[in-house]
């Protein structure tokens, strides 16, 4: 048993729900009420979500929150290239991915995505997401803190917001294993010119990043914060 | 069959036919006359080998098994893209049932459901949207909502973000 599985808790009873899941380990996540409540203070926010399509999350943002939701799982991109031996070409395509308006979204969720991709897409993926934020936007996005264990088959994780403050990571198989766990600092370098709001160092492991888009992206407001 | 649905439903005259959906143009001509293993009371079936090809309006429950391709109307029935359907077109309908392929905008009145197996590559507008676990689903969902005013933020029980320039994570207890 791994130290984290000390620190879920196991939803019961809700087989049936949108989410098909039951006695799946549920997580609290700090950032994703702080995330809503950014979101919400605009009208018909516009949500992108980089994660698979997960039924129960359209429901919530989309349902109980008003968001309009992009799904645009990046996951099925890392893999792709990784089947065809051209993840050298996956920064360049990540910058054309998105057509979306500069400024049209009000909130990204990278979930873990990132944790899967070197630092050339990463790069080119998170200047894009900064583009694509309006000011005031926020993205939420999970980073692992400890090395992948060593022999373990790859996997992404599917996050199923339960409610505001609990996540259901339901892990499926990826053909790129995690890589190297970023230090707090790039994370910061990582996604110049958002700032990094809030961090929350969980027990699980994982270090929940809630950046938001500043209104002077040039830094003027302020000092950027450093680890 | 074919002697089974003459019993249950005898006509001593040529009968008239069912309401067909409008079809217009098509590519590929739908049989002249009904087929009675195609057509129950208020549904048609589009087959697996029938190719269509530009518009296609309607006022009865539709299941399509084939190829579509233009726009497809029906406001006020149920859409249903069965397993072997492949639509690349504007959907309107009620609601929308997919287990097939499909590669455009849904707008639904009532509901969206992406079955699993299903696959959409569009925008979706409708005021329920379920995707089952195993569905694949590209674009965007805009839910609105009857109850809801427009331009009238979410209560949400969190507290807004004030910035800060907080250098260290904050160690959650849990």
């Amino acid at each position: 048993m791994a130290l984290s599985d000390l620190f879920t808790r196991r939803r019961k009873g809700d087989a049936d729900s949108a989410t098909g899941a039951s006695d799946t380990p549920v997580h609290a996540t700090k950032a994703l009420p702080r995330f809503i409540a950014c979101v919400s203070t605009r009208a018909h926010p516009v949500v992108l979500d980089l994660g698979p399509v997960v039924g129960g999350n359209i429901g919530f943002f989309g349902q109980q929150l008003g968001c309009k939701v992009i799904v645009q799982d990046v996951s099925i991109d890392i893999d792709r290239h990784a089947r065809e031996g051209k993840l050298e070409a996956l920064p360049a395509f990540l910058a054309q991915r998105f057509p979306h308006e500069s400024g049209s979204i009000d909130g990204v969720l990278c979930w873990d995505v990132f944790d899967h991709m070197d630092t050339a897409a990463a790069k080119s993926l998170a200047s894009q997401l900064a583009r694509l934020l309006r000011t005031d936007g926020v993205l939420m996005a999970l980073f692992a803190t400890a090395e992948p264990q060593v022999g373990s088959r790859p996997t992404y994780t599917k996050h199923i917001v339960v409610d505001q403050t609990t996540l259901e990571y339901r892990p499926y198989a990826a053909v790129r294993p995690r890589q190297r766990p970023l230090p707090n600092r790039d994370i910061q370098r990582l996604f110049e010119p958002l700032r990094v709001v809030e961090q929350f160092l969980l027990k699980t492991n994982l270090r929940e990043v809630l950046l938001r888009k500043p209104a002077d992206p040039s830094g003027a407001a302020g000092a950027p914060p450093h680890a | 069959m074919w002697k089974r649905d003459e019993a249950v439903k005898p006509s001593p005259q040529p009968a008239t036919p069912a309401p067909v959906a409008q079809v217009q143009p098509v590519s590929a001509a739908l049989p002249a006359q009904p087929d009675p293993r195609r057509m129950e009371k208020g549904m048609v079936n589009i087959g697996k080998s029938v190719v269509i090809k530009g518009e296609l309006n309607g006022s009865e429950d539709l299941t399509v098994e084939g190829y579509v391709e233009g726009r497809i109307e029906l406001k006020d029935h149920v859409l249903t893209i069965g397993p072997n359907g492949k639509i690349k077109a504007q959907v309107v309908a009620k609601s929308v049932i997919i287990l097939g392929e499909v590669n455009g905008n849904i707008t639904a009145s009532e509901k969206v459901e992406i079955r699993e197996g299903g696959s959409v590559d569009g925008d979706l507008i409708a005021p329920r949207v379920a995707i089952a676990e195993g569905a694949h689903f590209r674009g965007s969902v805009d839910m609105q909502r009857k109850g809801a005013q427009a331009g009238q933020p979410q209560k949400v029980t969190a507290s807004p973000l004030v910035e800060t320039t907080l250098a260290q994570p904050q160690a959650a207890a849990h």
